[in-house]
C-alpha cells in the first residue's frame, strides 16, 4: 500500500510510525510546511522550547529517561547551528536522538540564501550519521533509516536536513515495515571464546571489580537486571561511571559508589588494586583513568563494548568482547552457571574485607556547622526527603553535579540525566523538561549551580507553558565553583572571572516567569523549604545559598594515579604538579 | 558487516587478539574501504582522519560498482599498531562504510600508482630522459621539441625513484594518483 502525500505530511506520518509521541522544537521559515502538518493533527505533541539548544537537550532528557529515541525539530541556519551543542552532547554520551532541520529549497542551496547554513557539513562530526534529503521520494525511507541508526548499536544522535521544496513536493510514502533492511547492523552477540575466557578469569579472580558505564543503561532494563544478577551471585564489588549510575542499585551491598576524578575512595582504590577488572559498557574516559600509565597496574582487563572502536582506544584490553551488554551478560551467566558457579570465595571474602576497610575512610565526610549551608548537606537532605519518591534527577555541570553523583542514590536505570562526556553547562533545565514530558506524574529535579542554570534559564518559559512541574534546585555559591576550585588548586588562588557579580534575584525571577521561588540560606530551615518545593504543584526555582568556597573531594588531580586521591583541604597544597596542570 | 573483518574468511569477530602486544613503532598500512557512493562519504572519511589526528599518506577514491553505487577508497596511512587498529575501528563506525580491509596484514597484496611527469630539456639531457624512461617502462604521452610528459605505473617507490632520476634532467611537474591496491590470490 503506497500513499501519495507531501514531504511535510510524510515527516509527521513517519514520526507516528516510529511511535513518537512528543517533539521538541522551534518553528522558522524553512520548517513551516512541517509545522502546518503538526497543527492539523493530535497524535504527536509539540513542545515549543525557547532556544534550539533547549530542544535538543530536552530530547536527550526524554531519551535518557525512557530509553526511547528523542526527537527535535529546528529550522535552517541558526536553528540548526544552535542544535550543534546538543548533538555533540548526545554523541559523547551515546544518546539516541533524531534532529530534523529545515533547509532552504534545493535550488537555493549554495547561494548563501537567507538562513542557509551547510547543516550536514557542520553536523557531520557531531552526529552518528546525517542526511540531506534532496528528493521527496527518498524522504520516508531516510527518516526510518535515521531512527534505525540512532537507536541501533551504540546509540547516538542523527540529523535529517529537509529542504523546503522537498517538504512541499508530493511522493509516495513508504511505511516503516516496507523499508529495506539497512546494512547498518552492528554486532550484538559476543564471541563465545572470549566470554568463556572471561568466565575462567571470574572463577580465578582474587580481587575482582566490576566497572560499569552508560552502555549498561543503553542496553536496556533487562541488561541492568542481568548485571544485578551477576554481581549479586558473584559478590564482586561494583563501581560505575557518572553515566552508569542506577544500573546497579545504590543500596546494593556490593555497591562501591561512583569512580573517577571525583569518585569515592573505595571505588578508586578497588580499581587501582584489583586483579580482574570487568569493564561493562564504559570507555576508559580520562575522568576515569587518571594517569594512564599508572592505571590499575596489576589487573587483567576485560572490556565489553558494542563499539569496537572503544576497545583498546585508551587501555589495552586483555579480554575484549564486542557485543551488546545485555546479550553478553546473558552468555556470561549461562557459561558461568554451566561451569558450576565457581568463584575463589576465600580470596573474594578477603577482598571484600579490604573494601570495607576503605569504606571506613568515609571519604564524603563533611561537617555542617554554623549558619551557612554546606552544598553536601543540601544534597544529603534532598536525598533524604526524596529518595523514596518516583524521582528523576537532572543536573547541570560542575561541582553540584559531582556532589549530586556522590550524595544521591539511584536504585534504577534511566533516573539520572547528566551531561558526562561533553560537560555541557545549561543541559539540566531543558533535560528536566524532556524527562518531565515523558513522566508527567513523577518528581523531576534539576540539581543545578547558579552559573550553569543561567545558561538556558529561558526554558523556564517552556516549563510554564506546558505545565511541567520541574523543580530547579540551585546550589548558589555565586561562583563558577569548579573553575574556582581549579584556580585555587592550580593557579595560585588567582580567581580569574570565576564569580558572578550581578546575579538575578532568583525568587523574583521565578515570579517573573509565573512560577514559585523559594530561597533558603539557613541549614535549620532547609528541610521545610525542600518540603515546600516538593509540595508545590508547578515549577519551582529553589535558590539554595551555600558555602561559597567549598571544594569537591575526593579528587584525583589530573595527571595522577587512582591511589593518589586528594581527600580534603589539608592535602591539597601543591598536590598538582606542572605536568598535571596542562591536563584539563 | 563489521569493520573487524580483518582476516578474510575468519569467523573470529575480534581482531585484537591477532596483535597481542602493541609496539610504539610507526608502521605504514594500506587500507581498502568499501563505501556507499553517497554525498559526503569522502568528507566523512577525511573528517575522521583530520578530527582524530591520523595521518593520510595517500588517498584514492572512485566508484567501482556502478550498479551497486559502491566506491572503493584506498588509504595509505602511518601510525603505531594501536593507532592503526583505532583507525580501522573508527572507519568501521561510519554508517555508509561496508568493509574495511587492512591489506598490509591480510596477506600479500599488490599496490600500483600512476604518475604523469613533465620533463623539460634539450640535447643530451633529453636523450637521457628518454633512455631512463625506457628502463622504467614509462610511456611518452605528450611531446614537444623541448619537453616530454611521461606516464609511469608502479609502486610508489618506483615512481619516487623515477622522479628522483628525472629531477636533474629537467623535471618541472608531477601529478600522482595515489595508491590503488588489491589483495593477491582469491
Amino acid at each position: 500500500m503506497t500513499r501519495q502525500m507531501t514531504g511535510a505530511k510524510m515527516v509527521v506520518q513517519a514520526l507516528r510510525d516510529q511511535g513518537v509521541d512528543v517533539v521538541f522544537g522551534y518553528p522558522g521559515g524553512a520548517v513551516l510546511p512541517i509545522y502546518d502538518e503538526i497543527f492539523q493533527q493530535n497524535d504527536i505533541k509539540h513542545v515549543l522550547v525557547r532556544h534550539e539548544q533547549g530542544a535538543v537537550h530536552a530530547a536527550e532528557g526524554y531519551a535518557r529517561s525512557t530509553g526511547k529515541v528523542g526527537v527535535a525539530l529546528v529550522t535552517s541556519g541558526p536553528g540548526a547551528t544552535n542544535a550543534v551543542t546538543g548533538l555533540t552532547d548526545a554523541l559523547m554520551d551515546s544518546i539516541p536522538i533524531v534532529v530534523l532541520s529545515g533547509q532552504v529549497p534545493t535550488f537555493m542551496i549554495g547561494n548563501d540564501a537567507f538562513q542557509e547554513a551547510d547543516t550536514v557539513g557542520i553536523t557531520r562530526p557531531c552526529t552518528k550519521h546525517n542526511w540531506l534529503v534532496k528528493e521527496t521520494e527518498n524522504l520516508s525511507a531516510t527518516l526510518h533509516e535515521a531512527f534505525h541508526v540512532a537507536s541501533t548499536g551504540r546509540p547516538g544522535p542523527v540529523l535529517v536536513d529537509l529542504p523546503k521544496d522537498v517538504q512541499f513536493a508530493s511522493a509516495s510514502y513508504t511505511p516503516k515495515r516496507e523499508v529495506t533492511v539497512s546494512h547498518y547492523q552492528p554486532q550484538i552477540k559476543g564471541d563465545m571464546e572470549e566470554i568463556t575466557e572471561l568466565v575462567a578469569a571470574i572463577e580465578k579472580a582474587k580481587r575482582p571489580v566490576f566497572y560499569t558505564g552508560g552502555g549498561v543503561i543503553n542496553s536496556g532494563k533487562a541488561a541492568c537486571q542481568l548485571l544485578r544478577e551477576l554481581v549479586d551471585a558473584t559478590g564482586f564489588p561494583i563501581t560505575s561511571t557518572l553515566m552508569g549510575l542506577g544500573a546497579y542499585p545504590a543500596s546494593g551491598e556490593n555497591w562501591l559508589g561512583m569512580l573517577g576524578m571525583h569518585g569515592l575512595y573505595e571505588a578508586n582504590m578497588a580499581m587501582h588494586d584489583c586483579d580482574l577488572m570487568i569493564n561493562i559498557g564504559a570507555r576508559f574516559d580520562d575522568r576515569i583513568t587518571g594517569l594512564v600509565s599508572a592505571f590499575s597496574p596489576k589487573s587483567i582487563k576485560a572490556h565489553i563494548d558494542i563499539d569496537p572502536s572503544s576497545i583498546n582506544k585508551v587501555i589495552k584490553a586483555d579480554i575484549p568482547i564486542v557485543g551488546d551488554v545485555g546479550h553478553v551478560l546473558e552468555d556470561i551467566l549461562k557459561v558461568w552457571k554451566a561451569r558450576g558457579r565457581k568463584t575463589d570465595k576465600a580470596s573474594v571474602a578477603k577482598w571484600q574485607a579490604q573494601v570495607s576497610d576503605w569504606r571506613k575512610v568515609d571519604c564524603l565526610a563533611f561537617k555542617q556547622d554554623g549558619k551557612v549551608i554546606k552544598p553536601q548537606y543540601a544534597l544529603e537532605r534532598l536525598e533524604a526527603l526524596t529518595k523514596d519518591m518516583d524521582r528523576y534527577v537532572c543536573t547541570e555541570v560542575g561541582q553540584h553535579q559531582m556532589w549530586a553523583a556522590q550524595f544521591l542514590g539511584f536504585e534504577d536505570p534511566n533516573r539520572w540525566m547528566t551531561s558526562g562526556g561533553l560537560g555541557t553547562m545549561g543541559y539540566g533545565i531543558p533535560a528536566s523538561i524532556g524527562a518531565q514530558m515523558a513522566h508527567p506524574d513523577s518528581l523531576v529535579i534539576n540539581v543545578a549551580g547558579e552559573a550553569s542554570w543561567l545558561m538556558n534559564m529561558q526554558e523556564m518559559g517552556t516549563a510554564m507553558q506546558f505545565r511541567l512541574p520541574v523543580k530547579q534546585f540551585i546550589l548558589n555559591n555565586e561562583r563558577l565553583g569548579m573553575v574556582r576550585q581549579w584556580q585555587e588548586l592550580l593557579h595560585g588562588e588567582r580567581y580569574s572571572h570565576s564569580w558572578s557579580e550581578s546575579l538575578p534575584d532568583f525568587v523574583k525571577l521565578a515570579e517573573a516567569f509565573g512560577c514559585k521561588g523559594i530561597r533558603c540560606d539557613n541549614p535549620d530551615d532547609l528541610d521545610e523549604a525542600i518540603k515546600e518545593m516538593l509540595a508545590y504543584d508547578g515549577p519551582v526555582i529553589f535558590d539554595c545559598l551555600v558555602e561559597k568556597h567549598e571544594n569537591c573531594f575526593p579528587m584525583i588531580p589530573s595527571g595522577a594515579a587512582h591511589n593518589k586521591m586528594l581527600m580534603g583541604e589539608a592535602s591539597t597544597k601543591g598536590a598538582i604538579k606542572a605536568g598535571g596542570a596542562v591536563m584539563v | 558487516m563489521s569493520a573487524l573483518q580483518i582476516k578474510k574468511g575468519s569467523n573470529k569477530h575480534s581482531a585484537y587478539n591477532l596483535r597481542p602486544n602493541f609496539s610504539d613503532v610507526s608502521e605504514k598500512h594500506t587500507l581498502a574501504v568499501l563505501v556507499d557512493n553517497e554525498a559526503g562519504v569522502l568528507a566523512r572519511v577525511i573528517g575522521l582522519f583530520s578530527g582524530r589526528g591520523y595521518n593520510i599518506d595517500s588517498l584514492t577514491v572512485a566508484e567501482v560498482d556502478h550498479a551497486g553505487h559502491r566506491s572503493r577508497i584506498t588509504i595509505v596511512t602511518t601510525g603505531t599498531p594501536q593507532v592503526i587498529e583505532q583507525i580501522k575501528a573508527q572507519l568501521g563506525r561510519i554508517v555508509p562504510v561496508h568493509e574495511v580491509h587492512d591489506l598490509t596484514v591480510e596477506g600479500a597484496s599488490v599496490e600500483r600508482e600512476l604518475a604523469l611527469l613533465k620533463v623539460e630539456g634539450e640535447g643530451d639531457k633529453r636523450v637521457e630522459a628518454l633512455r631512463l624512461a625506457d628502463i622504467f617502462r614509462a610511456n611518452v604521452v605528450d611531446s614537444t621539441l623541448t619537453s616530454f610528459v611521461f606516464e609511469i605505473t608502479g609502486t610508489p617507490g618506483k615512481i619516487d625513484a623515477f622522479a628522483d632520476l628525472m629531477r636533474p634532467l629537467g623535471l618541472t611537474e608531477v601529478a600522482r594518483t595515489g595508491v590503488a591496491a588489491l589483495s593477491r590470490g582469491l
